[in-house]
Parts: structure tokens; sequence; C-alpha cells
């Protein structure tokens, strides 16, 4: 249980910040902070894009300064993570090799896709997007806070050194295994590649210590190593893409040999080796899908996973893979994973901080705590439910989704135009093409 | 009014426990009169039945109604559920031709060496024990509109079969129900020196195939049997649209395909069932004018190309406009191989459609569109013994699908226990 919170901590809160920005209170709904019980009637107080306190609203008394809003009723919970997706139409290597960590999402990433604003109305707040998985290694990830920007570097976090947050996308199985030059045709093969990779990488990082900054002495600069050595070193998490059991025992065996930290991502028979996957510590990133099959690896795939994970012990969260499933409905994930045995409380953190753990950004996202971002979602009613619509999503305290404003809803729900990035609003022409016709014509202003 | 015969002195003796169990009913159960109890029973056909009952005998229901209106015999089976519903029927799939593993030797809802060919018929194809039959019925969906998909401009005859996991033959409702034309991106090959390569090239082959069919016909009355053609099988097929027995089940997205559809279906007097829809709300009025039915698409479909403007509100807004409808799972080429239709109607009753329209859609409304709600699609006195046992809302994420019934047979409901 969280504390009540005393009217002292909240003048003080409130007194220091008032002259920036006055703290906003949403009181009356059911919050779900993922960290505690659910808390009924609930206070969220939220200023200068943090959660200042959280607690039973009639515990109490607000300074006179706090702007209040009333969402009796409604449930609100942390902003959802997902941990695996492809909004933005986001890239990676290319087809001349299958190992390219040099290569960025952040360097492909359209900001103006529409999915972002879709996943917006599936209450993501934050989110991994992933190269594909056609590449042993297809490069570095990115993880983004869904602000209200258009501009992918405004969606960056960012971390103490500056540098973006983001893994290093790898992938075993059939995806990478290809028949065009230079590309593994087996799964020895992957595994032989990415050794060889590794120890390339390890010979590097001792290069590099030996020269002990001497630039004389110093290895020339290579992007790619760079990343493994970030990885070698726990810096950047590996986000590993691998569905059939013996993939996924592949995985471990090649962690465990370079000592990296690593997410399994889709994991589609998870439930045949999830007592070694608690051994290793891995957590997981899984996929609900409507039915197994599709492709080979994942004739196997459960809607148990979650359940089967959750009980050996694994930190466990879903994912979209958006445009594999759609971050409209993400929610959805959870409602099947406990479906299929999973506890209430666990799926409700396989949507939230579990994936922000697997990011290694728990410290920040992922639950309704004082002192995290204020992100956070504001629904009609059970998260679980396929009656609940998600009403208001919020990152760091500004709005960035509301179904009662019209082009949101459209992307919330679907309709001509939600497949276009959002436009200028014209105020007398229905789209642009009717603006360039009236010009034609000499009817333009 | 109690009518019956003996009291049931085995009803006090039933635990409350949610149901059932074995997985399937052994040989002699299989035989027995089922009663099945529901807290909640939706004939469909008339208004939800609270402590519901639905007798089963002989694969036929022959009871619905109030549990204290009734009294069965000693001889019944008794099975509870908080929910009982008509068993689930997707209107429109390609469960039993596109298999699960998504190998060559499975895959068969696609035939790709010519654009235009009638005379395939998905019950020369249709794989009864493809493990996904079993799967979407293990979530209610106790009949399915399977046959060709959508990706050639006449991709072949659909079916509507039991998802019996028997025989193709044994399990059928109707061999032949309709054929598979798609018109927009669906339908255009897009590979270059290929026809048709466009929209426009697409409708001038269908109408010029319609009119050797309007010939075909016009030969075939002749008086004098050695003018009359040869039989053709693609031929008689194309004739069943003309004269409406087998009616063309036309996949269009976009508007102007919508259209088009409706412009072919006045200049050859067709009688249509359409497919997919997205832009229907844009249409509404000449959708309704026409008078066709829609079978919806996935209200999850992804949402790309052809399907860009789909809204997960069309089904409501079809049920508005009184346009008759039902909500499909479509075809799906990778993964999820299939969809669940529970899951889509599930989705669109969550979005302005409710409960009971939602229903319909996957049940009496579908089964009035593809032809059997003679047989199937209600909770009726008659009516095959087709049901789905929940342990509470069937659209809920977190509901569960306990038991299904065809013909009076149980199988085993979804199990996620590895």
């Amino acid at each position: 249980m969280l504390p009540r919170i005393t009217l002292g901590l909240l003048l003080a809160a409130s007194a220091a910040l008032q002259a920036q920005e006055s703290p906003v209170a949403f009181i009356g709904a059911t919050i779900i902070p993922i960290t505690g019980e659910p808390i009924e009637n609930g206070l969220l107080l939220v200023q200068h894009g943090k959660v200042t306190a959280v607690g039973d609203a009639r515990s109490v008394r607000l300074a006179a300064d706090v702007q209040i809003v009333d969402v009796t009723g409604k449930v609100i919970m942390p902003g959802l993570v997902d941990s695996h997706s492809h909004v933005g139409g986001v890239q990676g290597a290319d087809g001349s090799n299958p190992i390219q960590p040099d290569a960025r999402a952040l360097d492909s990433l359209d900001a103006r896709d529409p999915r972002l604003q879709k996943a917006r109305a599936g209450g993501i707040t934050a989110v991994n997007v992933m190269p594909g998985s056609g590449h042993l290694i297809s490069g570095q990830t990115l993880y983004l806070k869904l602000r209200a920007s258009r501009v992918v570097d405004n969606l960056l976090i960012k971390l103490p050194d500056g540098s973006p947050a983001g893994g290093l996308k790898m992938a075993n199985g059939t995806n990478p295994m290809r028949p065009t030059p230079n590309f593994p045709g087996t799964r020895a093969k992957s595994a032989a590649l990415v050794r060889d990779q590794f120890i390339k990488a390890q010979e590097y990082r001792a290069k590099r210590d030996r020269a002990q900054g001497d630039p004389d002495k110093l290895p020339a600069r290579d992007l790619g190593l760079e990343q493994l050595v970030e990885v070698l070193e726990g810096k950047r998490v590996v986000q590993h893409h691998t569905h059939r059991q013996d993939d996924i025992l592949t995985v471990l065996r090649l962690a465990r040999e370079f000592g990296f930290k690593v997410v399994l991502h889709h994991v589609s028979d998870a439930w045949q080796v999830a007592d070694e996957i608690a051994a290793a510590d891995a957590a997981c990133s899984i996929i609900i899908v409507d039915s197994p099959g599709g492709k080979l690896e994942t004739r196997d795939i459960s809607f148990a996973n979650g359940a089967v994970l959750e009980k050996a012990g694994v930190t466990v969260g879903f994912h979209t893979d958006d445009g594999v499933t759609a971050s409209r409905h993400f929610l959805r994930s959870a409602g099947l994973g406990v479906r299929a045995g999973m506890s209430r409380a666990g799926a409700l953190k396989a949507l939230t901080l579990a994936n922000a753990e697997m990011l290694g950004l728990a410290d920040r996202i992922g639950s309704l705590e004082s002192g995290k971002d204020a992100d956070f979602i504001i629904l009609s009613g059970d998260p679980l439910s396929v009656y609940t619509k998600v009403e208001q999503t919020w990152v760091e305290g500004q709005k960035v989704f509301d179904f009662a404003d019209p082009q949101d809803r459209l992307y919330a729900l679907g309709g001509p135009g939600a497949g276009d990035a959002q436009r200028v609003q014209l105020c007398c022409y229905g789209s642009a093409w009717d603006l360039i016709i009236a010009a034609n014509q000499g009817g333009a202003q | 009014m109690k009518r019956s015969l003996a009291r049931n002195l085995c009803r006090s003796l039933l635990c409350a426990a949610a149901l059932v169990a074995a997985p399937f009913a052994t040989a002699d159960e299989a035989a027995m009169p089922v009663a099945i109890h529901g807290e909640m029973v939706y004939p469909v056909s008339g208004a939800p039945i609270p402590g519901g009952l639905v007798l089963v005998r002989d694969g036929t229901i022959t009871y619905v109604g109030p549990a204290e209106d009734m009294v069965y015999t000693m001889d019944y089976r008794i099975v509870r559920a908080k929910v009982v519903v008509p068993g689930l029927i997707d209107a429109r799939d390609t469960v039993g031709l596109s298999g699960l593993l998504n190998q060559p030797h499975d895959q068969d809802m696609l035939e790709k060496s010519a654009p235009m060919q009638p005379e395939l018929r998905a019950i020369d194809a249709y794989n009864p024990r493809d493990p996904l039959v079993a799967y979407v019925r293990s979530y209610g969906i106790t009949t399915v509109h399977t046959g060709h998909a959508p990706g050639m401009l006449v991709s072949g005859q659909t079916m509507v079969v039991k998802t019996l996991g028997g025989t193709a033959d044994g399990d059928t409702l109707k061999p032949a129900a309709m054929t598979a034309v798609s018109l927009g991106s669906a339908g255009t090959t897009d590979q270059a020196g290929k026809s048709p390569g466009t929209r426009s090239k697409a409708m001038a082959m269908l109408r010029a195939e319609l009119l050797k069919a309007q010939e075909y016909a016009r030969k075939l009355a002749l008086p004098d049997e050695t003018k009359r053609p040869a039989r053709d099988l693609r031929m008689e097929t194309m004739l069943r649209a003309l004269d409406g027995t087998q009616p063309l089940l036309i996949t269009a997205h976009r508007q102007q395909d919508i259209m088009s559809a409706l412009r072919l279906a006045a200049e050859f007097n067709l009688s249509l069932v359409l497919d997919g829809c997205s832009d229907a709300p844009l249409v509404l009025d000449e959708i309704k004018a026409a008078g066709f039915p829609v079978v919806l698409h996935p209200t999850m479909a992804r949402s790309f190309g052809d399907l860009e403007n789909l809204s997960m509100e069309t089904a409501a807004k079809l049920r508005t406009a009184g346009v008759p409808f039902a909500i499909q799972s479509g075809y799906e080429s990778y993964v999820p191989k299939t969809r669940v239709v529970l899951f889509e109607a599930g989705v669109a009753a969550g979005k302005g459609l409710g409960f009971e329209a939602a229903l319909a859609a996957v049940t009496l409304n579908a089964a009035r569109i593809i032809g059997v709600d003679d047989r199937v699609g209600s909770l009726e006195v008659g009516k095959d013994a087709d049901l789905a046992l929940y342990d509470g809302d069937p659209f809920e994420y977190t509901t569960r699908c306990l038991a299904v019934f065809i013909n009076g047979r149980e199988f085993p409901g979804e199990r996620h226990e590895p």
C-alpha cells in the first residue's frame, strides 16, 4: 500500500513550484499504480512533468493553487510501455550483410507516421522501436517517449551522458537465414558469425583499454564494434528476436559466453523452457497473436506464455510488434494473458513496469509513483475489458491524446484520413488537393 | 408451465461448478440427450433467458426456455455454464484451405495460374483436420463460410462447413455457397504484362466473362440439342451467378470498388454479397439502396492499402443504417494464420455495436447471409444443436470458452495450459 499523502507534503510541493507551473490533481479515479494495490477514489498529483503524489483523495486537502480535474469513475494507470514496435516505419540494416550494429533506428524514423498517434490512442507513452529481424544484428533500437512533437529528436529518451537510449536488435532462427551472399544458411553458422563478431569486439575493447587514451595507440573508430563494446560492458541491452525453444537456449548460451544482458523477444516456445529462462535471469518481451502458426517457428505459440513465465519468476512484458498487432489494441494483450492464467497484477505490470525494466527505464517510467515521469492514461473502465476505451494519454504532464478530440478519435477508431499524417487544419477546404484545385481555378485566397 | 415426465433426481446432486469437462464425450455420452443450463441463454432469435435451459436430443434442439418451465428425464446428461449462445458462425474465412504451418503443402487458398477460375471448388481443397479448424472451434465457432481467398479476380467457389473435423463431404452444409471475386488491389496482379493490372481492366474482364456466360445460357436453351455447347465448368459457375442461385461474393474495400460492384450488379441483375467494405461508411446510402448484405472486414484488420480507411465503428454504422451485415475473420497470409471471429466481434461490440448486435453478427445474421439459417445461427427448437458455452460475456478478453456442441456432440473449449 502507498503511504497516505500529507497536507504538508502537498503544500511544500506546490509552493516550491508555483512560480513556474501550478500542480494538477486528478481526483476520484481508481488509480492502478502497478507498484501497489489499486486505490479507489484516488488522487494523482502532477507538476513539471512529474508525478508528485499518488494516494487516496479523501486523505488530502489540496493547496489553493492546485488545478483539480474530476475523473470520478475513471481508471488511471501508468502510460503503457511497448517493448517492441515498428511504428514510424523504422529501419536498420540493409541487405548487404547479416551483422550491422552500426545502423541506427534513429536515422530512419518518421515521427509523422500516423501509427505514432495510433499508439498514443492505444495508451502507449513509451516505446522501443526496433529494426527488423532479418539479420543476426540489425542495428540500434531506440527508446522513445511519445511526446506531442513530430520530430524524432524531440521524442528521444536521453541517458545521463546525453546519448539517446536504445538497445541492440539481434535475431536468430529462420528470419536471418537467407539464401543471399554473406547470410547464414543454418543455425550453427548464425551462432558462429555472432560469436566471431563478439570476439572481435572483445579484442577491440582490449586494444582500446591498452591504449589508455593515447590517440596513437587507439584503434580506429569502428561504429559497429563500438556498439558491441557497449553491449559487452552492459551499457546497451541486447533485444533479441527468438522463437523456437532451441533458438532461445542458443541466445542464453551466447549471452552467458559474452556476459551480455539480453531481453528475449516473441519467445513463442517460452512455455517449454521457462525454467531455463528463469535460471538465466533473462526477461521476456512476448507477443499475443490470435492463433498459432503462420510460420513454422510459431506453430506452438501459446496465450499461456505470460502465465508460465510469471509462474517461473521471469520478468515478462507484452509487446505489439506493430504492425504485427496494432498499438491501438495493446491493452488487449493483458486481457488475453489473464484469460490464459496470468495474474491480473502481473498482466498489468507486463504492459508497463516490466517493459520499463527491460528498457532500463524503470526508475523513470512504468508505474505511478512520486518522482516518476507523469506518463499516464485515463480509461473509461477496467483496463482488461473489451468495452473500455482509452480516453486520454498523457506524457510528462502533457496531454498527447484525447478521445474527445475529433482528430484523435479518428486515429483511435479509424476512418477516412486515419492513414494520413496529421495535416495542417485548413479553414475552408477539406484537403490540400481542394486548395490546389481552387488555386488553379483562381479561387485561392 | 411444467411439462414433464419424471422429476430428474440427478439435478439436485449436480455441483454448481461452471462446467463440465471431459474433453470429448464418450461414445455413450454422445448418444445421450443433453440438458444445457445457462445462467444466461441467448437464443438470438428471441430475448435472452436468465436461468435458461436448452435440451438436445439426436443432434437437434428440442427445448429452449426457462429451466423452471421444463423438467426432463434422468437420461439427460447435464451441462452448466454461465453463458450459452448459438455456435458462432464465421461469415468469411479461409480456414481449412490456408493451413497453420503456412508451408506450400498446406496453402490451398489461392490459385495464381490465371486471374479468373470460378470452376475451383473449396470443397476439393478443404482440410477438416487442419489444426486451425479445431482451434477456431475451441473458441465457439461451429460453422465457417470458407474458401478461396481474396487475391485473384475470380478465385473460386466458397463452401459452408461445420468445424466437426471429420470429412469435407460429411461436415459440409453447402458445398458451393458463393463465387469469390476480388476488386481493387486484391484483384489486380500488379505484375508487368499480366492482366488485370488496373481496376478498369479487372472490371472489363469480369463483364466480358458474364457476357460470355449469358451467351452460354442462350445456347444451352437452343431447341436443337446438337447446337448446344459442351459442358463448361467455368461457364456453369458464372451462370449460377447470373440466375442468382450462387451469388458473387465481391471483395471490395475502396469506395470506388464498392461502387463498381454495385454497377456490375445493376448491369447483369446480379445478387451480391459485399465482402470487406472498409469504405462502407462513405457509400452507406448506395449500399443500402442496392439491398445487398455486407460481410464486414475483421474489426482488428490491419489498416493498410485498400483497408487504410477501415474503422472499428463501421459495424455500428451498418447497424444504424439498417444494412444487414455479418462480421468475418477474413484471410491472413502470415501471423496470425487465422483470426478468430469471436475476437473481431468482441472489439466491434466494444466500439459502439453493443453486445447483442455483435452476437447476432456472428450467429443469426451471418447464417442468413450465407443461407444456412434454416439449420444454424440461433437456438430454436428443430435447429441443429450447435452451441458455445462460456464462463462469462463471450466477448470479454478474460472470458473462456468452456465447451462447444455441434450437432449435439461435445467438443472441448479453449485450452491454454501446456
